[in-house]
């Protein structure tokens, strides 16, 4: 083979392979990609119960209901809309009421069947979605204004 | 006062990164020698000046000084004494003082080990390295000064994270770091090639040790963190494709990249410039992994306290550091003349082959890591990306990647005989057969997944042994003077077939684990039984017991197998950690080379009955020994006498030997 040649074969394999790739991907973003949406969107829009999605906000005060055997109901909320959730499993161990939470699944009959729950790692993180769907509702200021309140009435 | 020592010393690092950047840089520039000098001491002075800093850190640390408000954030006076000197590295601030600390010495490597390097080269190299120091230095004054005081100081801290203290997460930082900023004497060496628009043999032999050692230690990282996710997350998982995985599994991806390609450089002189962009990417990449692990920016089951403001900072570094060198990349890269020309069909293709198919995986893996950044950046939504689309993207390519890998070693350089290569191969062929046949035969469930992935390692693992029996002229000749010839092998060779093996161990691991992996969760009251994958799980009790900083309730199970003879007795810990106020999950395991039985204990629910998860994983730990094996081959490697650090005398005997091979 001629130098030419033998460069054309390398730019080819690697484009193919790139092509491949890309096949690959667009492919996988179709079906692999899950949508964010805030409980207030989850309870004003209808969505097909095939389709996995996300939704976050805080763990609705008093909603925590473990009578269920190894399945956990708490509802999801942006202190505009509050969205019923079931999760079989274990939850993180710091998932608590009052505090921020993110939960993939499917949407069946208003009732968010969870089966991945994220919380928070830490009590300064707030999981990036969870937070967006408080701003969103407003709710964010209100937080922000009690935490500058809190911190103001600790050093008094 | 020691405090303010360590504060003091970290500015003065600060000067001496920035006397280390400019003066040599200039110095080469104008081929003035006394500025050249400047580097080797300055970069020393940095080491020195940074190893003060440290010290007195984590002396702040181990005497619990709450005036120090990183200490008081995140110690406490009861913590353990390890996890006390682990949570130096455990937060934000000491972290960022970890990594400019093992770039300083990095640095000072370089300083020390090279003196046989042409002065301007060497001079341009530590320039890089103060550079890329002193941007991380101002970064960490700025904005994340692990000194800053706390006044008046409360009577205790606030503790660590009790995830955090872990044995392997106290160890995962200092390697994760020593593999990222590892990739920063390539990249130094890659802009010093650039600059001084010379790319040679004697080049590689340079980077080829530090990109090894710095690939070495980031296995070690990457599966530590693997392996405490594992075991002490409770969701029973080794990778979840998180983000923050993703981040340190990228430069990998690209390191190892870097130290296929390095070796086409030293021996033929070919893709020169290919080489050079690979350890910029793969620095790059470091750098793209802190960001994203310090600013918070992605959804992650890592995701720490974060500060959008820190955020920007190193985002503002990394448009520096990478288009900076990209755009010196473009502008001198292509003057970096190839030499040696091959056949597609050979051993520089094979390895060009592999770094095609390393970089395409890389690039989906960073694409699916960064889409949902660059959804939101426009404003259609917020997404997340999750297993499946890797799953759907990353093995395809790889699947290839592992059946090449195979032959590589057998193809000859420039040009090479592929019906050859294959008939050496029988070996492979015939594990490959019979690791599909007792695939297929011993499981329960269909998985074309399981065969294939099986299928691949036997063939990596056979097509890595034929490699060797064929060095040895293994039954081709009487056995003494085989194992002599075993015992005159390169090292780097050695090397090159424990990791080769260890990605194949590492393969059935992973595939068993992921195909066969059976799960339960279910309320159980003492007493009750549960069967799972032929194991009965009976919880016998559960009860408080009390550790040095928590509160735990302890579940213990007895598992017993199919005859009825208890093989484990487990006893998962759902730990309360009343300083931390916060909750972990300790799950408990039980090991063996077939399969991890797992246990987890959650919350109680009524009637005194207890959320219970149970997981028996097959080859679980072959992940882990696999991922030593990679490591441990790669060290193999680097004890050979020729990447020894700056040896050029022995270069001539390198050719020959080379040439009689």
């Amino acid at each position: 083979m001629r130098p030419r040649q033998r460069r054309l074969t390398f730019v080819v394999i690697g484009v193919g392979l790139l092509g491949i790739a890309a096949a690959l991907a667009l492919n996988a973003l179709e079906s692999g990609i899950v949508f964010f949406h805030s409980p207030s969107e989850v309870t004003e829009k209808a969505f097909p119960p095939d389709r996995r999605i996300r939704i976050g906000g805080l763990v609705e005060q008093g909603s925590v209901n473990r009578s269920g055997g190894s399945t956990v109901a708490f509802k999801i909320t942006d202190m505009a809309h509050a969205v019923p959730v079931r999760y079989t499993g274990l939850l993180p161990d710091l998932f608590a009421e009052g505090q921020g939470v993110v939960a993939e699944g499917f949407l069946k009959g208003g009732v968010f069947m969870a089966d991945e729950v994220l919380a928070k790692h830490d009590e300064n993180y707030m999981p990036p979605e969870a937070s967006a769907a408080l701003k969103e509702s407003g709710f964010w200021q209100h937080m922000k204004d009690q935490q500058a309140n809190k911190a103001s009435g600790k050093a008094k | 006062m020691i405090v303010e020592l360590g504060h003091f010393a970290l500015v003065l690092a600060l000067f001496a990164a920035l006397a280390q950047c400019a003066l040599p840089l200039a110095g080469a520039a104008r081929g003035s020698e006394p500025w050249m000098a400047v580097g080797p001491p300055a970069a020393a002075a940095q080491a020195a000046c940074l190893a003060i800093a440290f010290a007195a850190l984590v002396h702040a640390y181990v005497t619990s000084d709450f005036s120090v408000l990183a200490v008081a954030q995140n110690s406490h006076s009861l913590k353990p004494l390890v996890y006390k000197v682990a949570g130096t590295w455990g937060n934000h601030e000491g972290s960022m003082l970890l990594w400019v600390l093992v770039l300083a010495l990095f640095g000072a490597a370089v300083a020390l080990f090279g003196r046989r390097l042409p002065a301007s080269f060497r001079a341009r190299v530590l320039g890089v390295q103060g550079a890329v120091g002193a941007g991380f230095l101002l970064f960490i004054l700025l904005t994340s000064n692990p000194f800053a005081r706390l006044l008046p100081p409360p009577p205790d801290g606030n503790g660590l994270n009790p995830l955090l203290q872990d044995p392997a997460l106290a160890l995962h930082p200092p390697f994760l770091y020593l593999g990222y900023v590892g990739f920063s004497v390539a990249f130094a060496f890659a802009i010093a090639a650039l600059l001084e628009g010379r790319v040679d043999a004697a080049w590689a032999r340079w980077v080829r040790p530090w990109s090894l050692a710095a690939w070495c230690f980031l296995t070690i990282g990457i599966a530590l963190g693997s392996w405490w996710a594992y075991y002490e997350l409770g969701w029973g998982g080794w990778w979840y494709w998180d983000p923050v995985e993703n981040a340190s599994f990228l430069p990998w991806l690209a390191g190892t990249a870097l130290i296929h390609s390095a070796v086409v450089v030293e021996k033929r002189d070919a893709l020169k410039g290919w080489t050079v962009f690979l350890a910029i990417v793969a620095f790059s990449l470091s750098l793209l992994g802190t960001f994203l692990v310090r600013s918070g920016v992605l959804t992650s089951v890592h995701a720490f306290a974060t500060d959008p403001e820190r955020g920007v900072f190193i985002l503002v570094l990394l448009a520096i550091a990478i288009g900076g060198s990209l755009a010196l990349f473009a502008w001198r890269g292509p003057q970096l003349a190839g030499g040696g020309v091959f056949q597609p069909i050979s051993r520089e293709g094979g390895l060009l082959l592999n770094n095609l198919l390393m970089t395409t995986g890389a690039a989906v893996v960073l694409l699916g890591t960064l889409y949902p950044l660059l959804v939101d950046a426009l404003g259609a939504g917020k997404v997340s990306v999750g297993a499946p689309f890797f799953e759907a993207t990353f093995v395809p390519l790889m699947g290839p990647m592992i059946a090449a890998m195979a032959i590589g070693p057998h193809l000859s350089w420039k040009r090479a005989d592929l019906a050859g290569a294959f008939a050496r191969m029988r070996l492979a062929g015939v594990a490959m057969i019979a690791a599909l046949a007792a695939t297929l035969v011993l499981q329960d469930k269909l998985s074309i997944g399981a065969v294939a992935g099986m299928g691949l390692a036997a063939w990596l693992a056979g097509g890595t042994l034929a490699d060797l029996v064929e060095r040895a002229r293994l039954f081709r000749e009487p056995l003494a003077s085989s194992l002599s010839r075993i015992g005159r092998m390169p090292r780097a060779a050695f090397g090159m077939t424990l990791a080769h093996l260890g990605l194949a161990v590492a393969i059935v691991g992973m595939t068993g684990a992921s195909a066969w992996k059976i799960e339960s969760i279910q309320s159980m009251a003492p007493g009750d039984t549960v069967e799972v994958g032929g194991y009965a799980f009976t919880l016998v009790g559960a009860g408080e017991v009390r550790g040095p900083n928590y509160l735990a309730l302890r579940g213990t199970f007895e598992v017993r197998d199919k005859a009825g003879r208890v093989v484990a007795v487990l006893a998962p810990e759902r730990r309360d950690y009343p300083v931390e106020q916060r909750q972990t999950t300790e799950a408990a395991l039980q090991a063996t080379w077939l399969r991890d039985l797992y246990a987890v204990i959650g919350e109680p629910t009524q009637g005194g009955a207890f959320v219970t998860r149970f997981y028996v994983h097959p080859f679980v730990a072959w992940i882990w020994a696999g991922c030593v094996m990679m490591a441990g081959g790669g060290f193999v490697s680097l004890s050979d006498r020729r990447h020894r650090l700056g040896a050029p005398a022995a270069r001539r005997r390198d050719t020959a030997i080379e040439a009689a091979r």
